[in-house]
């Protein structure tokens, strides 16, 4: 994987000192609350419920074990012992002092991490298939482009100050394990008939109160080319992305409003004037890059696993990947234990994985936009003995993919935008589902809960989602049904009126009940949506 | 009631005032009356709180001072979902108020 | 001259140019094309710096507003100026704080007018906050990258 050199460290180290100098500039008074504010979300630091809560940027969600480890570390040193794994790759601890920031950010840069544009109207982490480098059916490793674009977007000076925040995902496999869609821009790494790589531009997707699926721009961009393309999209956002209205702000509104047709036109325009003030990086820092991402050395070992063992054949079946090397799969940590809250890790379960990852996976760690963890490449021949680890860690459900190994964001009980808890929820629907035995007979069925319109918990694109609202003070809860971040994006539609919290959970059991009722074959839940309409759900949701 | 919320500007705590300073107990929140936008004003100038706001809220016959709005009863108390850490660890059945 | 619409010389806290400072009053984008002998010009967010190109050759001074920091359209409106090969001042006025300078510096800005006055010693800091740039603007600077393969 990227390591820094000389340069990236000096940056992220220049960066430290700027934000200790800004801080101390707020602590001071010289930077008032709406001065610092924005200054402080670049670096990740939003002021929540409770305390400030730190954002901390996992590049395409790649980190090796001593990264791992730091943030176990920090979680101990700095926070209340834990962190919370989130759907855009990254880590926050929730417990922060603006005193402290400037010192975690400074640990973190010892082991070459950050927390740079984690938040913002600025170009944001990069995000990434989470299976790169490692999955059977990927074209390439999309993770030398992202860490090419993770340079480019650092502390660009055109684009600091966006009309709204701006997201990228890069792939490259035909199966979309990123949401990539989803996103402000999506890149799909292609080959042409030729057979020379380049990039397929999607611009203009996201979820939030308006979602939208991004159209393709450009169906092939060379690779000696793709930074310039990048910029050129993002000028036209800069200078013409509506900057009245904060709800309008994003890409997705300027190509919508503009029609695909006129924004491409423009992007054109400006990618024929960029093209021509050379601002393209060399190719061979491409090059140089992809060094990085050199396979591990693999060996060839046991291809089959032994399912002698029950409960480790369920876990295989549900936790696995199929890997590039037949001798290794990807092995899914699961952070969604029965009752549990999704996505958290204590310090010492962090160190734990850090520990698996060192120990059975050439010390690299993932994390997966569903916010569980992936141990990229581990010998089958060495699964049993890690999962045996990872049971005795209470790191071992095995439900990825199912209806317990929901998304959900932090919602009300931690974040200052929510409008309702998430968490409970999660907690209530996995316990009910785990104790009727339901999950496994259900299968695949992507689950996602969002506290809030902002919809950090992707419900517009789960099987089943879930919005908590505010309805006069009280929580409330607006189902709907149909949505898919894969490949085959669409967004979910509400099933109708709302739901109580009791409520809500009762309607997930009868939409369930439904598919169960009326599932062929091997249909999975959105299969069976999409062949049978909304119409028996809601028949069963609210009567005649 | 009107009471007074905001963040500690160094630690981020939630705090309320009390009529002198800012305390870290919901229960300690005065009635500031007609005078929250000058007091408001005033502590952030100070920097004693940051992004301070007021709210309503009611006193309650044990004298128990009650948020009207959830999110503020979360703030009060911590998150529902970690009894462990919030003011009231001893009291999982303190989780009930904020609902 | 007025100074009706613009910031006069004693307002330019720093200048990155050995030239004099000029001291014109500016147009507005509309009025510097309609102006044969307008040579000074100030941009609000929301004006197209393209419709300016043809008048290049006779502005000495551009002007860019930042009524609001946070609105971000002026670091495009500068990179586009100096992109076609605007040699003139460029100076970024209004809303213009600390943590901006570098960016403004690196997007073409050589003249900095703020309404209120900035930390001298906070400042200077900021105009050197990177050593080296991950990108290739219009300062002239040798990327990171560019530099890793000499």
């Amino acid at each position: 994987m990227y390591s820094y050199d000389h340069y990236d460290q000096a940056m992220v180290d220049a960066r430290v000192e700027e934000f200790r100098d800004q801080a101390r500039r707020r602590l001071e008074g010289k930077l008032t609350e709406d001065q610092f504010k924005p200054l402080r979300l670049m670096n990740g630091l939003y002021l929540q419920l409770h305390a400030y809560m730190l954002r901390v940027a996992i590049p395409y969600g790649t980190l090796n074990s001593r990264q791992m480890h730091a943030l176990g570390d920090i979680a101990d040193k700095y926070d209340r012992g834990y962190g919370h794994f989130t759907t855009r790759q990254n880590l926050q601890y929730n417990w922060i002092k603006l005193e402290d920031a400037a010192d975690i950010l400074a640990d973190l840069a010892k082991v070459e991490m950050h927390a740079i544009q984690t938040s913002g109207n600025c170009i944001r982490n990069i995000s990434s298939d989470h299976f790169a480098g490692a999955a059977a059916d990927e074209l390439v490793d999309p993770r030398p482009y992202a860490e090419l674009m993770r340079q480019w977007s650092s502390f660009h000076p055109e684009f600091t100050y966006l009309p709204r925040k701006f997201k990228i995902a890069v792939i490259a496999a035909e199966k979309d394990r990123a949401a990539m869609r989803l996103h402000d821009i999506g890149i799909q790494i292609v080959q042409n008939e030729a057979g020379e790589l380049g990039a397929r531009f999607y611009v203009g997707g996201g979820m939030g109160r308006t979602p939208m699926i991004a159209p393709m721009i450009r169906n092939f961009v060379p690779l000696d080319q793709l930074i310039t393309y990048a910029e050129a999209c993002l000028r036209v956002y800069n200078r013409y992305g509506r900057r009245d209205n904060k709800y309008k702000a994003r890409i997705k509104i300027l190509v919508h409003e503009l029609g695909k047709d006129e924004y491409t036109r423009q992007v054109e325009e400006e990618f024929a004037h960029l093209l021509s003030q050379g601002i393209e990086p060399p190719l061979a820092e491409l090059e140089r890059i992809r060094t990085h991402f050199a396979d591990p050395a693999f060996e060839d070992g046991t291809k089959q696993v032994d399912r002698s063992d029950p409960d480790f054949a369920v876990w295989v079946d549900r936790n696995t990947h199929r890997h590039k090397h037949d001798s290794y799969v990807s092995a899914v940590i699961s952070l969604k234990p029965v009752g549990g809250i999704p996505g958290d890790a204590t310090g010492e379960q962090i160190r734990i994985m850090a520990r698996l990852a060192k120990q059975y996976s050439f010390d690299e760690l993932r994390i997966m936009h569903t916010q569980n963890v992936v141990l990229p490449h581990v010998k089958i021949a060495d699964l049993h003995a890690l999962w045996t680890e990872l049971e005795t860690a209470g790191l071992g459900a095995p439900n990825m993919d199912t209806i317990e190994d929901m998304i959900a964001c932090p919602g009300l009980d931690y974040c200052a935008l929510a409008n309702a808890r998430s968490i409970p929820l999660a907690q209530r629907i996995s316990e009910r589902f785990d104790a009727s035995d339901k999950t496994a007979r259900l299968g695949e069925l992507k689950m996602k809960i969002s506290g809030c319109i902002n919809a950090c918990g992707h419900h517009h694109a789960g099987h089943i989602g879930i919005l908590g609202v505010d309805k006069k003070g009280t929580e409330n809860y607006q189902l709907s049904l149909g949505g898919s971040e894969a490949e085959d994006t669409s967004l979910a539609k509400i099933t109708g009126p709302g739901f109580t919290e009791d409520g809500v959970i009762e309607a997930v059991d009868k939409v369930t009940d439904v598919y169960l009722e009326q599932r062929q074959g091997e249909e999975r839940f959105l299969d069976t949506y999409r062949r049978i309409g909304m119409e028996p759900f809601k028949e069963a949701l609210y009567g005649a | 009631m009107i009471i007074l919320t905001g963040n500690d500007l160094k630690t981020g705590a939630v705090t309320w005032w009390n009529g002198a300073d800012w305390s870290l107990y919901v229960d300690d929140a005065v009635d500031v009356g007609e005078q929250a936008e000058e007091i408001l004003a005033r502590e952030e100038a100070l920097r004693r709180v940051n992004v301070p706001y007021s709210i309503q809220a009611t006193r309650e016959d044990d004298g128990k001072v009650r948020p009207a709005h959830i999110k503020d009863r979360i703030r009060a108390l911590g998150p529902t979902v970690r009894p462990d850490l919030t003011l009231k660890p001893q009291s999982p059945e303190a989780i009930d108020w904020v609902i | 001259m007025g100074h009706d619409l613009g910031t006069s010389p004693d307002d330019v806290q720093f200048r990155f140019r050995d030239d004099e400072v000029v001291d014109h009053g500016t147009v507005t984008v509309d009025a510097c094309c309609d102006q044969t002998n307008a040579t000074a010009v100030r941009i609000e967010p929301g004006d197209d710096a393209r419709v300016l190109l043809p008048y290049l050759d006779r502005i000495a001074l551009v002007e860019v507003n930042f009524p609001s920091f946070g609105d971000g359209r002026g670091y495009s409106a500068a990179r586009i100026l100096r992109e076609a090969g605007y040699t003139g001042e460029l100076r970024a006025v209004g809303d213009v704080l600390i943590d901006q300078l570098s960016h403004m510096r690196r997007c073409g800005f050589d003249a900095f007018a703020p309404d209120k006055r900035l930390d001298e010693e906070d400042a200077a800091r900021a105009f050197a906050t990177w050593d080296n740039v991950y990108q290739r603007t219009v300062d002239g600077r040798r990327t990171i990258q560019e530099l890793r393969h000499e």
